[in-house]
C-alpha cells in the first residue's frame, strides 16, 4: 500500500526518499524529437536531437532506460570535486560538508541507471562511498554526545538519507531522556497507592526495546 | 506546539516569487511530508486536495485521449508516470490521515484537533469509535459491574475521565515529537 512504510523504522522508507530525490532537476541530452510534455508537475521539453535540456531525475531515467538520451551528471559528481569534499570531510571531524540534499540517492540512481554517462565512474562510485562513511561515522560520534541535558541536536549539512536514517534514533533516544526526567515519571506518594509501581515504568522499557543498536544503522545505508 | 511544527515547515514569505511558480505537486509533496513526520494530525488541505484530484481527473482523460489516438506510446507512457506518481502522493497522504485518525480517534474528536479533519475524514473517524465503541462493549464492558461500563472513564466515581490523562500523555509526547521533528526540519 502507498505510503505504509513502518513508522517504527524511519519516517520515509528508502524508497520514498528516492522518490522525493527523483524530482530533483538533471541535464539531459536528449537524441530523438520530442513535443514539450505538459506534465502535472510541470512543462518540459521541447526535446531536440543534441540540444540539451532540463527534466526531472525520473523522467531522465525513464528517458535513459529506452535509449532516449544521455544525462550529464551534476557538477559535483567529478572525480576533482569529490576528492576536495572528500578531503574537507576527513578534515573537519564535526562538521558536514555542504553537499547536494539528495546525493546519496542522485548518485545510486545514476549508477544504477545511467553508468555509461559519467566520466570515470569507478572512481567517482568510491569517493561517493568513502563520504558517505565519513559523515556516517561522524554522526554517530556525534549521537554519542546525546545525554539527558541534551535538548536539541544540530547536524547542520546532512543529506535526506543521512537525516533519515538518525532521525527515529534521536527521537527515541531524546524521549526516553525526557520521560526519565519529567516528574510525572517519578511515582509520587500518593499514586503508589492505587497503582502498581511496574505500570508506571512500562512505557520507557517496551520502548527501550525498539531502539535500533547503532551497528545496524550503518548496515541499513 | 501544532502551529509551531506548522509554521517551522512552511515556507518564508521572502520566497514568494517561487511560491507563485510552485506547482500543486510540490505543494503536496510539502503536505505528505509534513503530514509523515508529524506525529499529530495537521490541518487538511482541503484546496490543494481538491486541486490535485481535478488535475489527476484531467490527465487520467489525456492519458486516455492519448492512447485510443494513436500517439507516441513513449509519450503515452511518460504522461502515465507522472501520473501515476502524483496519485502516489494524493494516495499516501489521505492514508497517512486515515491511519493517525485510526490511532488517535479518541483523542482526536475530544479536542480541537476535530476540526482539521475534512468533513468525510470526520464521518470516518465518527464511524470507527462508534465502532470501537460497540465492540469493546460487546465484548467486555457488558459484563462489567454498573459503574465500570464506560469506555471514557475508569469508573463512574472517577472525577474527570480518564481520557482525560492519556490526553494529556498524548500532548505531552506530541510536544516531544515536535520538539525533535523541528530539529530534523532544521536540517532540511
Amino acid at each position: 500500500m502507498a505510503g505504509q512504510s513502518d513508522p517504527h523504522l524511519s519516517i520515509f522508507s528508502a524508497e520514498e526518499v528516492e522518490f522525493i530525490a527523483e524530482d530533483e532537476m538533471m541535464e539531459i541530452v536528449p537524441n530523438m524529437k520530442m513535443d514539450p510534455l505538459n506534465l502535472i508537475c510541470g512543462d518540459f521539453g521541447p526535446f531536440r536531437p543534441q540540444i540539451a535540456t532540463e527534466v526531472p531525475l525520473w523522467l531522465a531515467v525513464a528517458l535513459k532506460k529506452r535509449g532516449k538520451c544521455t544525462i550529464r551528471p551534476p557538477q559535483w559528481m567529478s572525480v576533482e570535486k569529490l576528492t576536495q569534499i572528500l578531503e574537507a570531510e576527513r578534515e573537519s571531524p564535526r562538521e558536514f560538508h555542504p553537499l547536494p540534499f539528495h546525493y546519496v540517492e542522485i548518485s545510486r540512481l545514476l549508477f544504477d541507471h545511467a553508468r555509461d554517462d559519467i566520466p570515470d565512474v569507478y572512481m567517482v562510485r568510491s569517493l561517493i562511498e568513502d563520504i558517505r562513511d565519513v559523515r556516517f561515522h561522524k554522526v554517530e560520534t556525534g549521537l554519542e554526545t546525546i545525554s539527558a541535558r541534551t535538548h536539541a541536536v544540530k547536524l547542520k549539512n546532512l543529506s535526506a538519507m543521512e537525516v533519515n536514517i538518525v532521525r527515529p534514533f534521536i527521537v527515541r533516544a531524546l524521549q526516553a531522556f525526557y520521560k526519565h526526567d519529567s516528574p510525572q515519571m517519578i511515582p509520587q506518594p500518593d499514586t503508589i497507592g492505587n497503582r502498581p509501581p511496574q505500570v508506571a515504568d512500562r512505557g520507557p522499557r517496551v520502548r527501550a526495546k525498539s531502539h535500533m543498536p547503532l551497528g545496524t544503522l550503518a548496515d541499513t545505508l | 506546539m501544532a502551529s509551531g511544527s506548522e509554521d517551522g515547515l512552511g515556507i518564508p514569505s521572502k520566497d514568494y516569487d517561487s511560491l507563485i511558480a510552485t506547482t500543486d505537486v510540490e505543494l503536496l509533496k510539502r503536505a505528505w511530508q509534513n503530514e509523515k513526520a508529524a506525529p499529530e494530525i495537521l490541518q487538511f488541505q482541503a484546496d490543494l486536495i481538491r486541486r490535485s484530484q481535478e488535475q489527476i481527473q484531467l490527465m487520467e482523460d489525456t492519458v486516455e485521449e492519448y492512447a485510443e489516438n494513436g500517439t507516441d506510446p513513449l509519450t503515452v507512457s511518460l504522461y502515465q508516470m507522472d501520473l501515476d506518481r502524483t496519485q502516489f502522493l494524493l494516495r499516501s497522504y489521505l492514508r497517512i490521515r486515515l491511519q493517525k485518525i485510526e490511532k488517535y480517534m479518541l483523542h482526536i474528536s475530544k479536542t480541537e484537533l476535530w476540526n482539521r479533519l475534512s468533513k468525510q475524514e470526520q464521518k470516518f473517524a465518527k464511524r470507527s469509535t462508534d465502532h470501537m465503541e460497540k465492540h469493546l462493549k460487546q465484548s467486555v464492558l457488558s459484563r462489567l459491574p454498573y459503574g465500570y461500563q464506560s469506555i471514557l472513564k475508569q469508573s463512574i466515581s472517577s472525577e474527570d475521565d480518564d481520557m482525560g490523562t492519556i490526553s494529556s500523555f498524548c500532548a505531552n509526547h506530541f510536544f516531544l515529537m515536535c520538539y525533535c521533528l523541528f530539529l530534523s526540519f532544521l536540517i532540511y
